[in-house]
């Protein structure tokens, strides 16, 4: 996404955890929960001062644990509160049990999280093992490239979680360190536009409702659970219509376009790398470079990987030569990381699928330099030429 | 692909080298620059060797890795000269700015340096007479900006004073030492 700026913006410097906790700010949610200890993130430190400072409403609840912040959001949340937290790695690995209850509840919470690797070994920077982790509890994930994109993702994740026929929790994901922790230029709206755009949650039901009862969370056996967990699927696939609504929408206020995914110089391109987050904008670069010596490579920057946009993903890269796809986690499949093996099972099926390979990288904070990328790009190139691929997957960067 | 200036800030933990970056970063970004100002996170310690990081360009910057080959450094202890590796990776018409009381000529024999162009500024006494304590990061602001001609000067001692009050807005004492350590630090810097 360049950076485009529509009249009344300001343009502002703030890294990644600023842009984001920002962004909470002029949400100004209801309740945000959070357990201030590392590793959780900058951005809760941020807005707590907001709260201290009076320049929002929310009611801010310090708990004792990552495991109760959750636990804190989804009672608030089934309350009928817009409600909020943030984390990051190991945190929100101690979430993981209340991610399924919060999602299953049908409940729109908008968690920020700073990707981060898990432990061990101890590391605290940037890898995607914590949401890639996450990817089957049930929630939306949006993945941003840079603060811009955080910023703008958290907005309309408020609106895609509580869409009437969503009503699902979303995670807005940025590489820890390389976007949470450098300063960075975005635009951001004022405080008005942005109430308008997300407006007031409604919730379809509501524990404070007593006029309606309804019962929250109860013992689902196997006469109805089954049911419950078909409607989850259906709110999911129906984010597939609610994510490019919102999206164009918010389209018509920044002049910031956004889709599933990012699809540049990938038209007339051979090798169309598919990638997420911060690495895509080091990916442009060579990219450009490379089209100058008349290379002909592309890049496909996933935003939404839950839910996976098969059928936009087998239009985007069908009758390309190779699909060359980056993880930013180890799956330990033995066979290839997460993202390598969804995009490869959603093309499966289409004609003229494109060959593809996979590369992890990055992990722990690992460097990802524009020669890594190239390197990419001719191994690519030449099975282009060759029409076959020796080793589909590698690992790039590692002393082996 | 647009120009980008790189820059490498060599410290000590507690110096300010990540408060110089965003400093230097946001009065670009106000003069309508595109940057970026990161820090090196490792073990957090005060007194141990740490580096930060800008880059600058008038054009959007979409590059995420680390800064390896700079066209400037800039060094906040003038001790860390020893260890080695301050030239690291600086391209070879790079230019090395340092906090020392010594000339550039004097540093450059003493060590030993070949090629780049060093400049030399005492941001210890600066900072000290100015701000009363040895913060030697923001007059090294002033040396950059002299050094490299980056940034208009009197925008950028604009744009200082609004993010020096943003920060320190109940201390004008502070807010004024400040500004007067970068100032005495762009007449004084040496050049070879």
């Amino acid at each position: 996404m360049s950076l485009a700026q529509q009249s009344g913006e300001n343009r502002m410097a703030l890294t990644g955890n600023e842009a984001v906790a920002y962004a909470m700010k002029q949400v100004n949610p209801d309740v945000v929960a959070a357990y201030p200890i590392t590793p959780q993130t900058e951005i809760v430190q941020i807005f707590s001062s907001y709260v201290a400072d009076g320049e929002v409403d929310t009611v801010f609840e310090r708990v004792e644990s990552e495991h109760s912040a959750m636990s804190a959001v989804v009672g608030a949340a089934a309350a009928g509160a817009r409600s909020m937290t943030a984390t990051s790695a190991n945190g929100l690995a101690l979430m993981w049990e209340i991610l399924y209850i919060a999602a299953s509840n049908r409940l729109p919470i908008v968690m920020p999280v700073v990707n981060r690797a898990l432990s061990g070994p101890i590391n605290i920077h940037c890898d995607h093992s914590d949401s890639m982790g996450a990817r089957d509890s049930g929630w939306i994930q949006l993945y941003s490239e840079n603060a811009q994109e955080a910023y703008d993702n958290t907005i309309q994740a408020i609106r895609i979680a509580e869409h009437a026929d969503v009503e699902l929790p979303v995670m807005v994901c940025q590489d820890g360190f390389i976007i949470s922790h450098a300063l960075d230029n975005l635009y951001g709206l004022d405080d008005e536009t942005i109430r308008a755009f997300i407006g007031t949650r409604i919730p379809r039901y509501s524990l404070l409702d007593v006029e309606n009862p309804a019962t929250f969370g109860p013992l689902d056996l196997q006469d109805w659970y089954f049911e419950h967990k078909r409607q989850q699927a259906e709110g999911m696939k129906n984010a597939l219509d609610v994510i490019p609504a919102v999206a164009k929408e918010f389209a018509e206020l920044t002049g910031r376009e956004y889709g599933f995914f990012e699809e540049y110089r990938a038209d007339d391109a051979d090798v169309v790398m598919v990638v997420l987050g911060s690495t895509a904008g080091t990916a442009k670069d060579v990219v450009d470079a490379m089209r100058a010596d008349g290379h002909k490579g592309g890049i496909l920057k996933l935003r939404v990987f839950r839910p996976l946009p098969a059928a936009q993903l087998v239009r985007a890269l069908q009758g390309k030569k190779v699909a060359a796809i980056m993880d930013r986690a180890e799956s330990f499949a033995a066979s290839g990381g997460p993202v390598y093996k969804e995009i490869r099972s959603a093309i499966f099926d289409c004609e003229q699928a494109p060959m593809t390979s996979n590369y992890i990288y990055g992990l722990g904070g690992r460097d990802i330099r524009p020669e890594h990328i190239r390197e990419v790009f001719n191994q690519n190139l030449s099975a282009a030429e060759t029409g076959h691929i020796d080793t589909p997957v590698r690992y790039l960067g590692v002393r082996e | 692909m647009a120009e980008i200036l790189e820059i490498r800030w060599h410290g000590r933990g507690g110096q300010g080298a990540k408060t110089a970056a965003t400093f230097l970063a946001e009065a670009a970004s106000s003069a309508g620059r595109f940057i970026q100002a990161f820090p090196e996170y490792g073990p957090e310690r005060m007194g141990a060797p740490v580096a930060s990081f800008n880059r600058i360009s008038t054009e959007p910057i979409r590059i995420r890795s680390g800064v390896t080959d700079p066209e400037v450094v800039v060094v906040l202890d003038p001790t860390l000269m020893r260890t080695g590796n301050v030239t690291s990776g600086l391209k070879p018409d790079g230019i090395i700015i340092i906090n020392s009381e010594r000339d550039p000529a004097d540093i450059r024999e003493q060590l030993g340096i070949e090629g780049f162009q060093i400049f030399t500024v005492d941001a210890n006494t600066i900072s000290t007479e100015a701000l009363g304590r040895r913060i030697p990061n923001t007059p090294m602001l002033g040396a950059v900006i002299r050094a490299t001609g980056m940034l208009d000067y009197d925008a950028f001692m604009e744009n200082m004073e609004l993010e020096l009050k943003k920060k320190f807005g109940g201390r004008p004492e502070i807010v004024n030492g400040n500004l007067e350590a970068i100032r005495r630090a762009y007449e004084e810097v040496q050049a070879e």
